[in-house]
């Protein structure tokens, strides 16, 4: 019982880091963008919410634990969103290939990333190990009273917000997505640009704006990882990049449907942890279980291209630039 | 029917017309131009860091690149692994097939290759085991390739996700590997492979290390070279890329030549990866790829499958790469300096595509002398 | 009782590049009423009914709804002034459902609930006499109901006037039926309907007027009740034009091409070719007339491999040696391993027939590169024979390492038909081989296709100007939805004859094959 809880713990935190990636990519995708950079974008938000509360922290007594989550969040989103206007930037209005310019924005955001992470110490004159705790303390805080209600609180309750903010994008994504003639028209863009162009929906707006809205919230994954999950320091261990192409499987696991990134990161999370738990594992085959969110995607994506339906495949013009005139 | 001449009215300040047609020199030196000013855009940014002279910056990155001829060898060997994993990739994507899976691939060769040092290493004659070390990588990558390549002759799979998912299985493979052949026991790394005897690594050429690297990837980049230009599976896979209605029209059949082109592709991804152990690193880790089987598909992709501009791309990267290490070690900085500035770099060339692709006519330059920028 | 006038086009002009397509067209539309606007493949149609859509805008000349003048410049504007259009090439998307299509760019105020537009789209159903289900996908629909589907999105957004461009032309005859009746209810409805077409029975049927376009220009407008089939057909092709195409007598006539009834069904199951049988000869043209669309795709494509047939369906050839050899159900390089040398000039050229992305040299082997038993492309043999064609059919280009894509559309065709050529046919098929060409290099084409009939062998020439057919083809086989009407002599038919069969008539006024 203990065992289940603590792998339950540990995916529904490893999930939500990833649910991020996934639901903001999600957005991207509907708009016919793929974009490859969600780990670069995922770097982005993390490190700028780390520099942001750092210099905050230095700079006052006690830092106010709102205005910490606040300048995290908006750092971390602002920064993600502005490597998602580089890459609309780069394919909508330059038209450049995406494949090509998604993987530049993830060497581009890891190097940024990892070259302030490295560097922080020394730019702001040596101040040791880098650590923003009163930031994480408040994005840590947890629910009181039922978080220590019994297995079940520690199961459902015992996380900071972001864990259920998550969520609650992921709902509210789906509903504007699916329920509102925003998302109709967004979708129909993803689909189709160019019936969307003769129904008078504009295109490069549509486009630029769920491409910057979606990275930024992939990049409140890079916040979640850095502020919550490795309690607000930072690590040049390139885990960030690896849960950025687990974001990415995600997309295709939930076949472009951001709820369900909702249990379907969280059993990401269990795939990847089970190893974990099972006992008389050798240290080898341990490596092999964490394969498994990769495999369970291919197998995914392999029955939804074989059942041809419809609603499960990426949106039909995914990975092409659109250009009136090309006919 | 064209809709080129519109109406003055409805005309925009500014539109773009897709070019028919650019020379080859207008084209590279728009290239040369981003290049060039994505140069100027990182000075900037390491004056901004650092307050160093840009210049001296630059100078003491060609120190660390080639300031020794150790330094020199190293930088042409990591400019070979570059440069090999792009040449794998160059026949995909001119069938325009998105083999994200380089990564992947190359990390399966080296795999199969390690595997053959540590278990047949001193057991069977040297060439024997260079002969099984380059079959068991080479086919062991192509099979990690054919299996997307498969579902999408079949039933249209997307491969640009299936080979990206590949990599991360391929990775896993790896590290169960890495796990198993543990040396010495708790170090959670290999260790290099036969360090007294040698066995399984290339033979010294000269004197030198690095040399059969570059003997075989410069082989590899001249049979590429040719394959593409001057066979008839070349001549296929210009066609397929071009329009599966004129492959169908000449006969050909798309399925087979998917099939053969990413068992090639991928097969020498994998022969990168047996360079890689056997050549260079002889150990096996998730880092033998290095990220390089991504930063291939851009040099691929941007060189327009034309090798000069391949191995020039590659030298740039590596260069750039190396450079930074050093820069970093020197004035204290951070050794990911690299990766930004390679950032910066791509991203100049990628924009200045749009420039080649296409020109703007601006509404008030008269209808006969459009203007053109470039 | 004169109808209220909707729509009043004056001295409309619109040219691209040097192609005039619409020159002083005047054009009445008026509510409650359904106008035919007739005219032949490029007679431009389209293009002015393009203009009132708001995809175009004329160059000069004047449009004026409801009695004012406007200025249409987007689809948009279109749709303000209730004027809507139905495009051939449908703009759906394919996993929405019905009502999300119709819902698709709507600034409606107010909260949105597409049940409410589903609702909104039932009563438009019945309406108008609509069967169509809005919560179904537009994947799951036939081509009928995606027009359907495409008619009520206009309608939804208030439209009075309507256009619709070949409504039929995708339709089975009991779907075309179903439209007219809708067509009819919504004039009872005193909507403004336009019809392009170029159907003569179909405006017999339908239309309370006809306007008359030939050559971009504006001929005139008959009342439907005044007009016949003949009188029509001669408003719409015009007199015969002499072209002064030469057309010399092959004094050796071979069977090479036998097809028996091939009948094609696309995944609709429409039928695309029904029971088609006919005969080619060497040392002949077979010109192919018909509407576009027609069945003449499919036909060529079935006989050089590239197109599935049903069954019970044959193509035969005959080699010169005797025997006779089936040529359906094998892939082009089949039938070339056969030993059938067929060449053929496909519509699509820089899609199909002719690699853009290459030079000259790399474009003549497209269909023979894998000659011999070497590993490499043969080098010289290409570059030969694209310097032997520049030089011939003088073909205008830098160089023979130009990509063929930056050649003019004429060179392009010199290059495609060069090459078909020199692999000495049996048998050359041609679609639409002077579309778009100036009249130098169409003489210039014909006359090649002459050559090669002296030469022996059978050409197969699909085209589009009645004039031409009749000038160059030796023998004229007509279709009409994918039928065959008829196969006239082509120095004894006259141009009304061949225009009423292609609407499907067969008025039998003489030779016949």
């Amino acid at each position: 019982m203990e065992q289940l809880i603590a792998l339950i713990k540990s995916s529904v935190v490893f999930g939500t880091v990833i649910m991020y990636g996934c639901i903001g990519e999600t957005l991207t995708e509907k708009s016919g963008n793929l974009n490859l950079g969600v780990p670069g974008i995922m770097y982005l938000g993390g490190i700028s919410s780390l520099i942001g509360v750092f210099f905050y922290e230095r700079a006052v007594e006690t830092p106010n634990a709102i205005l910490c989550l606040l300048i995290a969040l908006i750092s971390g989103f602002g920064a993600a969103a502005l490597g998602g206007l580089l890459y609309s930037f780069l394919t909508i209005t330059l038209r450049a290939n995406q494949n090509v310019t998604g993987l530049t924005l993830t060497i581009f955001g890891s190097g940024i990333a990892n070259f302030f992470g490295g560097s922080l110490n020394k730019l702001a004159g040596g101040v040791g190990q880098i650590s923003v705790s009163a930031t994480s303390a408040a994005f840590r805080t947890q629910i009181p009273f039922l978080s220590e209600w019994g297995p079940i609180g520690r199961m459902l309750f015992s996380y900071g917000f972001m864990v259920y903010l998550a969520i609650a994008i992921a709902v509210i994504m789906h509903w504007y997505l699916m329920r509102t003639r925003g998302g109709l028209n967004l979708r129909a863009v993803g689909e189709n640009p160019a019936t969307a162009d003769a129904m008078g929906i504009n295109v490069t707006r549509k486009k630029y704006l769920a491409t910057c809205i979606g990275a930024g919230i992939s990049g409140l994954g890079g916040v979640y990882y850095v502020m919550d999950y490795i309690k607000g320091t930072w690590a040049n261990d390139g885990s960030i990049e690896k849960l950025g192409w687990l974001a990415v499987a995600l997309v295709i696991f939930t076949t472009w449907k951001s709820v369900n990134a909702i249990w379907g990161a969280y059993l990401f999370g269990v795939l990847y942890w089970m190893y974990f738990y099972i006992p008389n594992l050798t240290r080898s085959s341990q490596e092999l279980f964490k394969c498994l969110p990769y495999i369970v995607t291919i197998l995914v994506l392999i029955i939804s291209s074989t059942r041809k339906k419809k609603e499960q495949q990426a949106p039909a013009h995914l990975g092409l630039s659109y250009f009136r005139e090309d006919r | 029917m064209s809709t080129q001449s519109v109406h003055v009215e409805r005309e925009p300040l500014v539109r773009m017309v897709k070019r028919d047609g650019i020379s080859n020199q207008k084209a590279w030196l728009i290239r040369g131009i981003s290049l060039g000013s994505a140069l100027v855009v990182c000075a900037l940014l390491i004056f901004m860091l650092t307050k160093l002279n840009p210049l001296k910056v630059y100078s003491s990155m060609f120190e660390g690149a080639l300031g020794t001829p150790r330094r020199t060898w190293v930088t042409l060997r990591d400019t070979m692994m570059l440069l090999c994993i792009s040449i794998g990739l160059a026949p995909a994507f001119k069938m325009r097939f998105w083999n994200i899976g380089a990564e992947g691939q190359v990390l399966i060769g080296g795999v199969a290759t390690a595997a053959c040092m540590i278990y047949l290493g001193g057991k069977v004659p040297t060439p024997v085991l260079f002969l099984v070390m380059v079959l068991a990588s080479t086919l062991s990558g192509a099979v990690w390739g054919l299996v997307p390549a498969i579902f999408k002759a079949k039933w249209n799979t997307n491969e640009t996700l299936f080979t990206l998912m590949m990599n991360y299985v391929a990775i896993q493979i790896t590290s169960y590997c890495v796990a198993l052949w543990e040396n010495p026991f708790g170090s959670n790394s290999v260790g290099i492979i036969h360090p007294n005897t040698e066995w399984g690594w290339f033979p010294k050429i000269f004197g030198q290390q690095y040399l059969l690297n570059v003997i075989i990837v410069m082989g590899l980049t001249v049979a590429m070279y040719v394959y593409l230009k001057y066979t008839k599976h070349g001549y296929e896979i210009s066609v397929v890329g071009e329009s599966e209605n004129t492959a169908r029209y000449a006969g050909i059949s798309v399925r087979k030549v998917i099939l053969r082109t990413m068992a090639i592709s991928s097969g020498i991804c994998g022969l990168a990866g047996f360079i890689a152990v056997s050549g260079a690193s002889h150990t096996i880790s998730v880092n033998t790829a290095d990220g390089r089987g991504f930063t291939a598909i851009i040099v691929a992709w941007l060189s327009k499958f034309n090798a000069v501009v391949m191995v020039l791309f590659s030298f740039l990267l590596v260069f750039l790469d190396k450079g930074a290490v050093e820069i970093a070690s020197k004035y204290g900085l951070n050794e990911y300096a690299s990766e930004i500035i390679e950032g910066i770099i791509l991203f100049f060339i990628l924009g200045s595509e749009f420039f080649i692709n296409y020109r703007l006519i601006f509404r008030h330059a008269g209808k006969k002398d459009k203007k053109e920028v470039a | 009782m004169e109808k209220a006038s909707a729509i009043q086009l004056r001295a409309i002009t619109k040219t691209f590049g040097s192609v005039v397509a619409n020159r002083d067209v005047n054009l009445d539309i008026r509510y409650g009423e359904i106008l035919s606007l007739l005219g032949e493949n490029g007679s431009g149609k389209t293009t002015l009914m393009n203009m009132i859509a708001g995809i175009y805008y004329p160059d000069s000349g004047q449009i004026f709804v409801n009695g004012e003048e406007v200025a249409i410049r987007s689809p948009k504007d279109a749709l303000n002034l209730k004027i809507g259009m139905i495009h051939q090439h449908f703009k759906l998307v394919d996993v929405f459902t019905a009502a999300e299509n119709v819902a698709l760019g709507l600034d409606e105020k107010g909260k949105f609930d597409i049940r409410t537009v589903a609702q909104k789209v039932r009563e438009i159903c019945q309406k108008y006499g609509f069967d169509i289900d809005p919560d179904q996908k537009v994947y799951n629909m036939t081509v009928s109901q995606k027009q359907t589907l495409e008619i009520i999105k206009v309608l939804y957004r208030g439209a009075d006037i309507l256009i619709l461009d070949e409504p039929t032309a995708v339709l089975t005859l009991v779907e075309a039926g179903k439209l007219f009746r809708v067509l009819r209810n919504m004039r009872a409805d005193g909507k403004a309907i336009v019809i392009i077409t170029h159907k003569l029975n179909e405006v017999l049927d339908i239309s309370d007027r006809v306007s008359i376009l030939r050559h971009g220009e504006y001929i005139g407008t008959v009342e439907t009740r005044d007009a016949t089939e003949l009188s029509l057909t001669e408003m719409m092709v015009g007199k015969k034009v002499s072209l002064n195409i030469d057309r010399p007598r092959a004094e050796k006539i071979e069977k090479k091409l036998s097809v028996e009834h091939l009948t094609v069904t696309d995944r609709n199951g429409i039928k695309l070719l029904d029971d088609v049988n006919f005969e080619a000869f060497g040392g002949e043209i077979l010109g192919i007339a018909g509407i576009s669309g027609c069945g003449q795709k499919q036909l060529l494509e079935a006989i050089a491999g590239l197109q599935l047939a049903d069954e019970g369906s044959s193509i035969m050839f005959f080699p010169e040696d005797g025997g006779e050899k089936q040529l359906l159900g094998k892939t082009p390089r089949q039938i070339r391993e056969f030993g059938v040398a067929l060449s053929f000039v496909p519509e699509d050229r820089l899609g199909m027939g002719l690699v853009g992305s290459m030079g000259m040299a790399e474009n003549m082997m497209l269909k023979d590169y894998d000659r011999g038993h070497s590993f490499f492309t043969e080098r010289k043999r290409p570059r030969q024979l694209a310097e032997q064609i520049k030089a011939e059919l003088e073909v205008v280009t830098p160089g023979i390492q130009t990509p063929v894509r930056r050649l003019s559309g004429g060179n392009v065709q010199k290059v495609l038909v060069g090459r078909e050529i020199a692999a000495h046919p049996t048998v050359l098929m041609t679609a639409y081989a002077v579309r778009g060409l100036d009249i130098n290099t169409s003489y210039t084409i014909y006359h090649l296709l002459n050559e090669q009939k002296m030469k022996g062998v059978a050409v197969i020439f699909v085209g589009e100007d009645l004039d031409v057919l009749l000038e160059l083809s030796d023998r004229i086989l007509v279709l009409c939805g994918g039928k065959i009407t008829g196969i006239v002599d082509g120095r004894s038919a006259t141009k009304e004859q061949v225009g009423m069969m292609m609407t499907g008539q067969n008025p039998v006024l003489g030779g016949n094959a």
